[in-house]
């Protein structure tokens, strides 16, 4: 019965009703493309560096740590026999690290130089530009990032020093033979990408290698050799830490909009509530409880959150499935500023999103609704009546 | 208190804090009101006639005194109790009408039946009966500003007899309508009480409405200073 009612009051309602509904529709729309956005772009992030860089996961030397170039000069062996075999079926690429310093238009600046074979096909990295180029010194693949801060292009030339597997310093001349385009800052900035065979031989470390990448599906070897497997999970949990460090902003974004969607109820449920007074006056000399009128706003005030999640689905429901469809050009490329993020980001809506976003909005709504709604029950009716609302 | 009273009131006194001290708006007022009457409390502004209604509807309550309307005395009844006796057995008319006015004539009218829990079928012959013993079925489907003051007031009437409730209280029901109008929705009244034997309590100083009247208790600053029998109204004539 009191849902009949509620819902013709809101209905007959039309504008008012039209204009709240609206106002929570678009703040309904606001969390759910926010949330999308902010999962399509975690998600994204993801994806790149496993396309780019993890593949199916590594098994790294013993004593590499990617934080801690200094160590790198140790961190370098033969490859164990098991591991080794899954490189000579092409099922796995080595990787030789080294820290190097480079010298592009005389300046100076450290970087961290790996050695990669040509190719490799596991990872999506344009490696294949390495190959052929017998007639230059060291062939360098650089990212745009890199480029960019080095003010190199395709066909400089530039000095490279590096340490050698007998601590001796030694330089040669290297030329960019290809800039990448990649989104994986991490294969990008501070790194210079040369052959893997003319890496090992300008460190002195023939067959030598400080990791090896496998391509997905491949289970883990049992000689290891003393190496350390690191699957997927491992090497993601660094993207999932800033994934995880970002969460509080994330959450406070909700939370705001989540609050202005709250207030903007509040506020139309308080108007409706001194505007009515006298309908409320008449509701109960009817003989309706205030118990039940209170329940009637309140209800009044949910089913505006069923109103509003059907409006999100006929106005911007369109929006929603353009952008999941063909996403949001960015207009900077922030992988310059140390970001993984697409040249073009794709909302993506899952099932728990939209369905903890709608349970959320409706829970918070009907709590906006009832707070001003209690005051009716202490309201006298005769008061109501004349329109005199308690304060 | 006899089986034919409706109203049964026995030294009712009503006060309102004002300030730091109490307005007595009742002063130790009694009365009773029969099954079937169509009494009028008369009285300028002030004499008390709205409170003394409101008081009786279970609207307000009184301060000292005891009340007992259609057997059930109002002093011991929760706020519950009260809205179940108007719901069932009480209707209101208000000189504002009090319509909702995002509802039509028919929905407007249908309110007291949503309350009291009756079907649809049930519903709908009861108000299409209510309406047109008011002369409003063709504008059943109209929304209160799409009618005029007369219109709205015997949309109220309608509301207020729908669920032929043993008593109907209307607070100065002609306040806003010409005499046309006034003399129109009069007759009307008089009807019901005449066909439904609901016995009706007007709170009015508007002399259209007392020509009607079969009993006049006059008030003045909250007391009763005269109750006269009528039997001859002249306007019944």
């Amino acid at each position: 019965m009191l849902f009949k009612i509620a819902l013709k009051n809101l209905l007959g309602a039309r504008l008012r009703t039209f204009l709240n509904v609206l106002v929570t529709a678009f703040s309904f729309f606001l969390i759910l493309f926010m949330s999308a956005m902010y999962d399509g772009m975690l998600q994204h992030a993801k994806q790149v560096t496993m396309d780019t860089e993890i593949a199916g996961g590594a098994y790294w030397h013993p004593e590499y740590d990617p934080l801690d170039p200094m160590k790198f000069e140790d961190a370098h062996s033969a490859l164990p026999a098991e591991i080794q075999s899954l490189v000579d079926q092409k099922k796995a690429f080595p990787v030789l690290v080294s820290q190097a310093s480079i010298y592009p238009g005389g300046r100076i600046m450290p970087a961290i130089m790996k050695g990669i074979p040509p190719d490799q096909n596991i990872v999506n990295m344009p490696t294949g530009a390495l190959a052929g180029h017998d007639d230059i010194s060291i062939p360098v693949l650089i990212g745009k990032g890199m480029a960019s801060d080095t003010k190199l292009k395709v066909g400089d030339v530039f000095t490279i020093r590096w340490l050698d597997a007998d601590r001796t310093y030694d330089a040669d001349e290297g030329t960019v033979v290809h800039i990448m385009d990649t989104e994986n800052f991490k294969l990008d900035m501070g790194h210079i990408w040369i052959p893997l065979k003319k890496a090992q031989t300008m460190l002195a470390m023939e067959q030598e290698a400080t990791y090896v990448t496998y391509e997905k599906g491949l289970p883990t070897v049992q000689d290891k050799g003393g190496w350390i497997p690191r699957d997927i999970n491992y090497l993601v949990q660094d993207m999932e830490a800033i994934i995880e460090a970002d969460k509080p902003g994330a959450i406070i974004m909700y939370m705001i909009i989540l609050a202005l969607a709250a207030m903007g109820i509040f506020n139309a449920q308080v108007l409706s509530i001194f505007r009515r007074g006298r309908e409320i006056g008449t509701l109960m000399a009817i003989g309706m409880t205030r118990q039940r009128v209170v329940g009637l706003f309140t209800l009044e005030g949910g089913l505006n959150a069923v109103l509003a999640a059907v409006a999100t689905l006929i106005f911007f429901g369109p929006i929603l499935w353009y952008f999941g469809a063909n996403g949001i050009p960015l207009p900077i490329d922030y992988s310059e500023m140390g970001m993984i993020m697409a040249k073009r980001l794709m909302p993506i809506y899952t099932i728990g999103l939209i369905v903890s976003t709608t349970v959320l909005v409706s829970v918070v709504v009907l709590i906006v609704s009832y707070i001003p709604s209690r005051r009716i029950s202490r309201m006298q009716p005769t008061d109501a009546l004349r329109g005199k609302v308690v304060a | 208190m006899t089986n034919d009273s409706v109203v049964t009131i026995q030294n009712l006194v009503k006060q309102f804090p004002v300030g730091g001290d109490f307005f007595t708006a009742l002063k130790d007022l009694s009365l009773t009101i029969n099954k079937g009457e169509f009494t009028g409390l008369i009285g300028p502004s002030g004499s008390g006639k709205t409170t003394l209604l409101n008081i009786i509807g279970g609207l307000d309550s009184p301060t000292k005194g005891k009340v007992s309307v259609l057997g059930q005395a109002l002093n011991d009844t929760s706020h519950g109790e009260r809205a179940r006796l108007r719901r069932k057995y009480m209707g209101f008319i208000f000189q504002s009408y009090n319509l909702l006015p995002v509802y039509t004539v028919f929905e407007n009218v249908e309110l007291p039946l949503i309350l009291n829990k009756m079907d649809t079928d049930e519903r709908r012959s009861m108000v299409e009966q209510a309406v047109e013993s008011v002369g409003l079925t063709d504008k059943m489907d109209s929304r209160p500003n799409m009618l005029s003051g007369g219109e709205c007031q015997r949309t109220a009437i309608a509301r207020a007899i729908v669920h032929q409730p043993a008593l109907v209280l209307a607070d100065e029901p002609t306040a806003n309508l010409d005499a046309e109008n006034s003399h129109h929705i009069m007759k009307i009244l008089v009807r019901l009480n005449q066909e439904l034997s609901t016995s009706f309590i007007f709170a009015t100083h508007d002399e259209k409405i007392m020509a009607y009247l079969r009993r006049i208790i006059h008030l003045d600053d909250g007391e009763i200073t005269e109750d006269e029998i009528i039997d001859n109204p002249k306007a019944r004539d």
